[in-house]
């Protein structure tokens, strides 16, 4: 059996380090013809007998050698494939943690006792209707092969989505692992935005504002961030037509989740208006107990957001793992700080939403960043956003009931920005190994590419979200009635209370 | 019979039912209230929003006892509830005309 058509047969065994693996056989095989040939003098047989032996015994261990290296190799990228989808299914499930109870309890402590179950609602309807949407036809939107802006209809009900991996997207793990883990980012984002609707939106108009939402806002955003030869995706640099275009680094979401969620929120509080009484009535949360729970689960849930968007279990997810936890610790001490001089005093609720602040500014960064940038992204998001919920919301008086806009739409925009200038080929060489990353290290122009990234974001966010409460409010009307907002959501559109203390 | 009503701070409520207790009064009922004298609430801000709390929680109770009883249960009262700051609270006491004891009907200053 000749050599190479061996050595190719290890190669096609999954090995993406083919040129390595062959130098390292033939270095082997050097060894043991040398090792041979050493052993067969010692022994001292006659030459002729053991020349013979020799060459037929070093052709059968070179063979039995090959298939071991073979096996090996197959082996190997079989456990690497193993590792990383375990750490992908974990990841997607701490994606929906965050979501379910995590936001659904950090909103539904923000808003008043009669309301509780509506907030609550408006997340997990997401968790059931986006996945549903998401088979039909958001999938093969946001992931299946497209143009620069938005992806086809070959994977609608998701054919062709099966369980061997796609090497566009994860070369180590199954597509279908890949297809979920993206779903549950697909949940989270149009969850964020009902934190500005807080305690006014009809339930059924929220579920159709929610479905086109994710149609027209989400899917073709995801795609130009993400998806294969997205405008704005930094991996299909070089791919020829409009791919990568504008190479905009968003690691885990920043422009595709934060600024599209934060700036459709601002959208829908503006067009949708203030709830009854806003501002004198006081609208003070009813548990901030409950808000802490979620905002802990968020922060918890986020190292699957992060961590995970490395789409393997390998240093990169590590790396994205520690930013992301520096990110939230520094957001936490910002805004906090930021209160602490301003009003005299720390709050609870201060300190969980700077822990947030802190966690949507890392996102797009997290895997691009080191860990002492990820403090400096993560103190300066929560200053920003404590100065942009308490000073610029009260300025112009929109009411973001749960500061949906002054937390993801202002945090998600600051991070994608600051990420154009912490980025660090050190800890991702995405343009190329020695090519700077970032506007610190030399790439002055990527700061201009994530400008790019956040206007378009920016962009088809408003322009999207603006149609479609058009459309809904046409359709079905936003609002609740002035009686059901008094009686409050959760008797009004769910019929039921979440608390009942009376009943013994 | 006199009744005394008293609202107080919640947080003086055990002092005030020990120092009843000891004073020979065994009988009590509570009520998580909320209200304002002079005192008037606080401020509480979130997310730098300022709000004006004006109702406060307080504890109302109520006890009946008999005549001699009154003087004694309210110096008892005002020994455990005092801190000497606005918010302390009041006491009232009025005039009671029957107790009955609805176990076995008992009337009168024996049903208390």
């Amino acid at each position: 059996m000749d050599l190479d058509s061996q050595l190719y047969r290890v190669e096609a065994h999954g090995s993406r380090d083919g040129a390595l693996r062959r130098m390292i056989v033939r270095c082997v095989l050097v060894v043991l013809l040398a090792c041979g040939a050493m052993g067969g003098a010692c022994f001292g047989q006659s030459p002729v007998a053991s020349s013979a032996v020799a060459a037929s015994s070093q052709t059968d261990r070179i063979t039995a050698l090959e298939k071991k290296v073979a096996q090996d190799a197959a082996a190997t990228a079989q456990a690497q494939s193993a590792g990383d989808n375990a750490w992908m299914l974990t990841s997607a499930a701490l994606v929906l943690l965050m979501s379910g109870p995590g936001l659904a309890l950090f909103y539904g402590g923000l808003v008043r006792k009669k309301n509780i179950l509506g907030t609550m609602m408006q997340t997990f309807a997401m968790m059931a209707v986006i996945t549903v949407l998401w088979a039909l036809v958001t999938y093969s939107l946001a992931f299946g092969t497209g143009n620069a802006f938005i992806g086809g209809l070959h994977n609608v009900f998701l054919r062709g989505v099966g369980l061997t991996p796609d090497p566009a997207y994860a070369p180590t793990i199954p597509l279908q692992t890949y297809m979920v883990y993206q779903l549950m980012f697909a949940i989270i984002t149009p969850a964020l935005i009902t934190g500005a609707f807080a305690e006014r939106m009809k339930f059924s108009a929220m579920l159709v504002f929610m479905v086109l939402w994710a149609v027209i806002v989400y899917s073709p955003m995801a795609h130009m961030v993400w998806g294969v030869g997205g405008l704005l995706n930094a991996t299909a640099v070089g791919g020829g037509g409009l791919a990568g275009r504008f190479p905009c680094l968003d690691f885990a979401g920043g422009t595709v989740v934060h600024v599209t969620s934060g700036v459709s929120a601002l959208v829908t509080a503006l067009y949708l208006g203030k709830r009854l009484g806003f501002p004198q009535k006081a609208f003070m949360p009813h548990s901030v107990v409950l808000s802490f729970i979620g905002a802990c689960l968020l922060w918890f849930g986020w190292f699957g957001f992060n961590a995970g968007s490395a789409l393997g279990a390998g240093s990169l997810a590590t790396s994205a793992f520690v930013a992301t936890h520096f990110g939230a610790a520094a957001g936490a001490i910002g805004w906090a700080a930021a209160e602490w001089i301003r009003s005299g005093k720390p709050s609870a609720l201060g300190g969980i939403s700077g822990a947030v602040a802190g966690l949507v500014a890392i996102t797009p960064a997290s895997g691009f960043v080191r860990p002492i940038d990820a403090l400096w992204i993560g103190l300066i998001a929560g200053v920003f956003c404590f100065f942009m919920v308490v000073k610029v919301k009260n300025m112009f008086g929109y009411d973001d009931s749960l500061d949906a806009f002054g937390v993801h739409g202002a945090g998600g925009t600051l991070g994608a920005i600051l990420t154009g200038f912490f980025a660090n080929s050190v800890i991702n060489p995405i343009f190329g190994a020695g090519k700077p990353t970032g506007f610190f290290e030399g790439n002055h122009g990527q700061v201009l590419n994530q400008l790019v990234g956040v206007g378009i974001g920016w962009g088809i966010s408003i322009t999207g979200t603006l149609l479609i409460l058009v459309i809904v409010d046409t359709l079905i009307g936003l609002r609740v009635s002035e009686e059901d907002e008094r009686e409050g959501l959760d008797l009004s559109q769910h019929g039921e209370e979440g608390y009942d203390w009376e009943a013994a | 019979m006199q009744k005394i009503e008293a609202v107080i701070q919640p947080s003086k409520l055990d002092a005030v039912k020990d120092a009843l207790v000891e004073a020979g009064i065994s009988g009590i009922t509570i009520f998580e209230a909320r209200g304002h004298g002079r005192q008037k609430g606080h401020t509480e801000f979130y997310r730098g929003r300022e709000y004006a709390v004006d109702l406060l929680p307080k504890i109302k109770l109520e006890l009946v006892v008999a005549d001699e009883m009154v003087e004694r249960a309210i110096q008892a009262i005002i020994g455990a509830a005092r801190t000497g700051r606005i918010g302390d609270g009041k006491i009232f006491v009025s005039k009671v005309d029957e107790a009955i004891r609805i176990r076995n009907d008992e009337r009168g200053e024996i049903a208390l």
